[in-house]
């Protein structure tokens, strides 16, 4: 019987130019493993691999020179082990994220939970084509937010209270944009040239600023063939369900608009970015 | 806390350093310091004072007051916090 390789990469078991071999994609969401299951990892890839494990550009875990004849069997002793496939081809792929505030000192949203809600809601999920989402904690970016389809940011909706300042003059400085100005008496904040990074809020030694958390949600992102980076559509979303909405809005244009073997990107071109941008607004409009 | 801005225990010079040793080199001069005391720092502009300060909140330290000095360095003035239970 003719082997399906097509079947085999959307689950996970990338055809290997040796033959009868495969690396087999595990999920991994957020890139966070328990040793529990990288115990398992480390068993499957001596029992069934070479001994090694390869480490992906987006967070996963591959299994490389996993024979044909070991498909099945690996699965079922990874499954037991807790260890999951991973996918491939037109669907929505593993979700990245950086550590977020929960470990990250720099972060302003909990990242892991977010990735977690997205790997939930769209791992796997068939699209027109490849979908990848990621997740950043700050304006730091570590985790380059804008190189998905969607990406999100963190940040901070700030905001001053002149009984807790001290007019020390840190927040001048910290902030990169230019948009604090501390004088002897008063402290001037220009609103639309902050970009929420927090850096106010996070070095000032009197808590006089305050931060609220909230997401910055970009659209389009490809970093492969073609490089164009994600557009930020909307204002800061301070609300989960808000973002969600927006995730679910994007999602649901490329699955109604998307071509075969066309990047969300390119259908958003093509479509029009008015169009999903009306979309994400009326979604969000709803949201509420 | 006017006095104490007008009068700190201490001062250091760390323009002469780059990170990591402008922290160590606080951190150094604080160790001399009882909670309370006001240490003063002379620091450049960029990087150090962009960033200091709320490395030293994150110590426990308490900043007062950041200024300009006239040949483009920078005067922080931080208060020791309570020493570590």
């Amino acid at each position: 019987m003719a082997v399906d390789y097509q079947a085999l990469k959307n689950g996970g078991f990338m055809r290997q130019r040796q033959k009868d071999h495969f690396s087999l994609r595990l999920k991994v969401v957020g890139g966070n493993l328990t040793t529990e299951r990288l115990r398992v990892i480390s068993q499957a890839a001596d029992k069934f691999g070479v001994g090694r494990v390869h480490l992906t550009s987006r967070q996963g875990v591959e299994i490389p020179f996993v024979k044909l004849a070991d498909v099945g069997e690996i699965k079922s002793f990874l499954a037991q082990g807790g260890v999951e496939t991973g996918v491939c081809g037109a669907r929505a792929r593993t979700v990245t994220a950086c550590q977020g505030s929960e470990v990250c000192p720099s972060g302003c949203v909990d990242t892991l939970a977010l990735a977690q809600e997205f790997s939930q809601r769209y791992f796997g999920r068939e699209l027109p084509h490849k979908f990848k989402l990621g997740v950043t904690g700050c304006q730091n970016n570590c985790l380059k937010a804008e190189e998905n389809d969607l990406g999100v940011k963190g940040g901070y909706l700030v905001a001053w209270r002149v009984d807790d300042c001290s007019l020390c003059g840190v927040c001048a400085k910290a902030c990169r944009r230019g948009a604090i100005k501390v004088t002897e008496e008063t402290v001037h904040f220009a609103a639309g040239q902050c970009n929420h990074c927090g850096r106010c809020v996070k070095s000032c030694p009197t808590g006089a600023w305050s931060g609220r958390s909230g997401y910055l949600v970009s659209f389009g992102g490809t970093f492969g063939n073609n490089i164009a980076p994600g557009q930020v559509l909307t204002p800061l979303l301070t609300e989960l369900a808000a973002v969600l909405a927006a995730a679910d809005a994007a999602l649901d244009f490329f699955a109604t608009h998307g071509q075969p073997k066309e990047r969300f990107r390119g259908t958003i071109e093509r479509v029009g970015w008015e169009t999903l941008s009306r979309l994400v607004g009326e979604r969000l409009g709803s949201s509420h | 806390m006017d006095q104490a801005i007008e009068s700190p225990r201490a001062e250091l010079d760390i323009t002469g350093v780059t990170c990591p040793m402008t922290l160590v080199q606080i951190k150094v001069a604080l160790e001399e310091l009882s909670p309370g005391e006001v240490l003063a720092i002379r620091l450049n502009d960029g990087e150090p004072v962009e960033n200091l300060p709320r490395s030293l909140k994150d110590e426990g330290h308490r900043v007062l007051k950041l200024r300009g000095n006239p040949d483009g360095t920078f005067q922080l003035l931080v208060r020791k916090g309570a020493d570590p239970a």
